[in-house]
């Protein structure tokens, strides 16, 4: 696959079934850990209307935290406030995000035109998959080091080919758009 | 609009209010997010022109943080949310 290019039509790729398969696959994960874990949706109908939630804590899970972090440091006060305005809406323009890309990639693959709209979405639905990605993988700065490290047997090791994959996806796409 | 990213790593001066002091709006390194989606980002998100963008993505990647908007808390508090949105970690601050 080369990638996403610009054309007159919008930007564009051509994504074999198995590639297909990957990216439906892992946008539809994290849509369903970011949409699926928000207690007060019933709770509290009107509060979820004006966006406010319940949630004033940094997620456990540390790829919820990761997505979903703090919008301020070392004031845990300001940032459960900051959290109760605008988790919620966080959450649904990711799940919105990935909802697009199930929406425009076939399931068994063929070539993808996007508008910049949802060229935009593919942006944040691809870079939050590679940033579960990478905290799942323990990617850090020397992560061709940890590449090297991770034995061939090992079931991780299939993702970071997936991880580097979906990066030249991503960065084509931004070059499509730039 | 006025940025300050040289002063970012400016040593700790406690937590005094000084109202003359703008809020700020900081992004952070991480090991994951693209050099050129968070060019993207800014260029996308604040309207700057390439070469500010870039200037800002490199103060991220080599310094590990950089000042990105500054202004009224509120505005900031939008800037962090947005940003959030395109999976860069940002946080707002009134001391840096």
């Amino acid at each position: 696959m080369a990638g996403f290019r610009a054309t007159s039509g919008g930007v564009t790729a051509r994504f074999a079934a198995a590639q297909a398969r990957i990216v439906r696959d892992l946008v539809s994960q994290v849509a369903e850990l970011v949409g699926g874990d928000q207690p007060s949706r019933e709770a509290d109908d009107f509060a979820a209307e004006l966006g406010i939630s319940d949630s004033t804590a940094l997620p456990e899970d540390p790829v919820l935290a990761r997505l979903l972090p703090d919008g301020y440091q070392q004031d845990p006060e300001a940032a459960g406030e900051f959290r109760k305005y605008t988790e919620r809406g966080l959450r649904d323009g990711k799940v919105a995000a990935a909802m697009t890309v199930l929406a425009t990639l076939p399931a068994r693959g063929g070539r993808v035109r996007l508008s910049e709209a949802d060229a935009q979405a593919w942006l944040r639905a691809l870079n939050d998959v590679r940033l579960a990605l990478g905290v799942r993988l323990g990617v850090t700065d020397d992560f061709d080091e940890l590449s090297s490290e991770i034995d061939p047997g090992d079931p991780r090791s299939a993702y970071v080919w997936v991880y580097h994959w979906l990066a030249f996806l991503q960065e084509s796409l931004v070059d499509a758009l730039s | 609009m006025s940025l300050a990213p040289a002063e970012v790593d400016k040593p700790e001066t406690g937590q005094r209010a000084v109202p003359e002091l703008p809020w700020v709006t900081i992004v952070w390194n991480d090991p994951v997010n693209l050099m050129n989606y968070v060019t993207y980002v800014f260029r996308t998100v604040f309207g700057y022109p390439r070469p500010k963008a870039e200037k800002l993505m490199l103060d991220v990647h080599h310094k590990g943080k950089a000042v990105v908007s500054a202004g009224a808390r509120e505005a900031m508090e939008r800037d962090a949310e947005t940003l959030h949105g395109y999976g860069l970690w940002a946080t707002v601050s009134h001391d840096s």
